[in-house]
């Protein structure tokens, strides 16, 4: 262990622990949880590893003051994060909005398990994409994160928090029970080689600060309580200053028109993908999370029969990749997308295709993951063999 | 080397998931090849039947899951009803003697037969390292992981003040194994 209480070297762990370890390495010192299979791991290393390294861990009454907590030390000024599944995540909902309407950095991890409602608790599903995307109510922007192994559940919990500091909102970690419960070697790198985004503080006097103002990129900065700057912070639409403005369409317009572009402009940023065999491709396999993992033997199955397969996982499901989906629509034949549901991300490759490719969903209604050969069947059919 | 698949199973309460553990840690952190744990997740953690798998690679490991195991290791009849008949023709089935009463099944397994319990309980005093012992058996039968490597994921992975009992326990085995292959 170093000085910092974060680990480093090589372990063997599950994709939850790497997580909760990576929150500990990114700064994290504040959760708040409920505990939830298959997310309780993650509730369970901190519970054990916070009070290592002077942070604080609280379980809490339920999801909805878990998530309320975790934005109100994000205010005191900690890096903080949460952890749920399915029916915590549905509950999270509402402050999830909060924190994304007072630009709130935090990390919200969801391993996904079969539903709806309370469904599978200890098996795998991908059900809960578009309650990602939309699941608060009101018009909004968000990040979210896929991990495929627990070395990834260690990197994009870092890149969350990350992400989180440098955009001032929620970030969402969609991980999967798959992901969360299988255990491999996973690499922590020493806290001093990690680049961490720091929480951007005002450089002016605080009698000019206004804390919902949008600098370069659309982001303000960000004072803590006790910082010495007034601060009002309201679910309620504000101006600049924090003060409600709740019979204006232009206060309105401003702040919506912001949170939404400091996300929207600034996605070739934020959003990530890896890709193998794009450039011979005339069928692309587009998936995220364990499916883009699984999906890698089929489409390697179907190259030996000489089909021209590439590979797109998607490390951010949200902002969609909908510039990359676009360009690669106007020279394949189709899309193969083989998730954990009956249809969520492979509606917005569709979208985004325009008619120019084909898409076709793999469908699994959960509790496992893809047999392989269902996915070389799809490869076989969408490449007309 | 291919992708090596094997599966631990008995029921819940004889370690067979710290066992699982330690395999994959040996070979991941050990060998420094490529593995993959899982473990089959019910809601009961005692006496229901319990599983856990290890995929070893040298190429990352794409697919988790087992698809046809080349080793299992059966320590309680449920374990064995369930699982022995997935085995790979030619593949290793390991029992524990005392637990597992055979049925035919896979004419072509190179099937043995271990006392593990029993060797834990007389001989060591304490029935909970049959994992251990099993674990040693399964270095000497199989090269997937060296006896090396799970010596040190053995040392790493038990509790603290039992890891020279543990060892012994994995030593025991280990020379039953190597007994076998003798005779």
């Amino acid at each position: 262990m170093t000085t910092t209480g974060a680990l480093q070297g090589e372990y063997f762990i599950s994709g939850d622990e790497a997580c909760a370890e990576a929150g500990i390495s990114a700064g994290c010192r504040f959760f708040a949880g409920y505990p939830i299979t298959p997310a309780t791991e993650i509730a369970e290393r901190m519970a054990e590893r916070m009070p290592d390294v002077g942070g604080v861990y609280i379980q809490m009454e339920d999801e909805l003051a878990s998530m309320n907590a975790v934005l109100g030390a994000a205010w005191g000024g900690a890096k903080a994060m949460t952890a749920t599944s399915g029916p915590g995540f549905s509950l999270m909902m509402e402050n999830l909005g909060l924190g994304i309407m007072t630009e709130t950095p935090c990390v919200l991890v969801n391993v996904q398990r079969g539903g709806p409602s309370t469904g599978l608790p200890t098996l795998v599903g991908q059900g809960d994409m578009m309650q990602a995307r939309w699941g608060s109510h009101g018009p909004y922007e968000i990040i979210a994160l896929c991990p495929s192994s627990p070395q990834e559940m260690f990197d994009l919990t870092i890149e969350a928090f990350n992400l989180s500091e440098k955009y001032r909102t929620p970030v969402l970690l969609m991980a999967d029970e798959a992901v969360g419960h299988m255990t491999e070697r996973v690499t922590i790198p020493p806290v001093e080689s990690l680049k961490l985004y720091p929480r951007r503080k005002p450089t002016v006097p605080p009698e000019q600060y206004r804390p919902f103002e949008g600098e370069a990129n659309g982001v303000p900065a960000m004072a803590c309580a006790g910082e010495g700057y007034h601060l009002h912070v309201t679910g309620l639409t504000h101006d600049e200053r924090g003060y409600p403005a709740t019979s204006s369409a232009d206060a309105q317009a401003r702040l919506i028109r912001r949170l939404i572009a400091k996300i929207r402009d600034n996605r070739a940023d934020i959003i990530r993908t890896e890709s193998k065999w794009l450039e011979d491709a005339e069928v692309i396999v587009v998936a995220y999370g364990i499916s883009a993992r699984i999906a890698l033997w089929p489409i390697e199955m179907a190259r030996a029969e000489g089909l021209r397969v590439g590979w797109l996982k998607l490390i951010t499901a949200w902002p969609f990749a909908e510039d990359l989906i676009r360009e690669l629509a106007a020279r394949v034949k189709a899309f193969v997308v083989p998730e954990i549901n009956y249809g969520q991300i492979a509606l917005e490759v569709e979208r985004c295709a325009a008619g120019k490719a084909r898409t076709l969903l793999v469908p699994h209604a959960g509790g496992d993951v893809h047999e392989p050969h269902v996915i070389l069947e799809a490869i076989r059919g969408a490449a007309g063999r | 080397m291919d992708r090596i698949e094997i599966r631990l199973s008995g029921f819940g309460g004889q370690g067979i998931i710290l066992a699982a553990y330690i395999l994959g840690k040996a070979a991941a952190l050990h060998d420094h090849k490529h593995a993959t744990m899982t473990q089959n997740y019910g809601p009961e953690s005692r006496g229901g039947a319990c599983s856990g798998q290890v995929v070893i690679s040298d190429a990352p490991v794409s697919y988790p899951h087992l698809t046809q195991p080349h080793i299992v290791v059966a320590m309680s009849q449920e374990a064995y009803a369930k699982y022995a008949g997935d085995l790979a023709d030619g593949g290793l089935l390991i029992i524990d003697e005392d637990l597992v009463q055979t049925n035919g099944g896979k004419t072509n397994a190179r099937l043995f037969r271990i006392p593990a319990t029993r060797i834990a309980e007389k001989e060591l005093g304490r029935k909970m390292v049959a994992n251990i012992i099993m674990l040693g058996c399964l270095a000497a039968l199989d090269a997937s992981v060296s006896a090396d490597a799970l010596r040190q994921a053995v040392r790493s992975s038990v509790p603290k003040g039992t890891e020279e009992f543990n060892l012994q326990a994995f030593e025991r085995g280990y020379a039953y194994g190597n007994k076998l292959l003798d005779t």
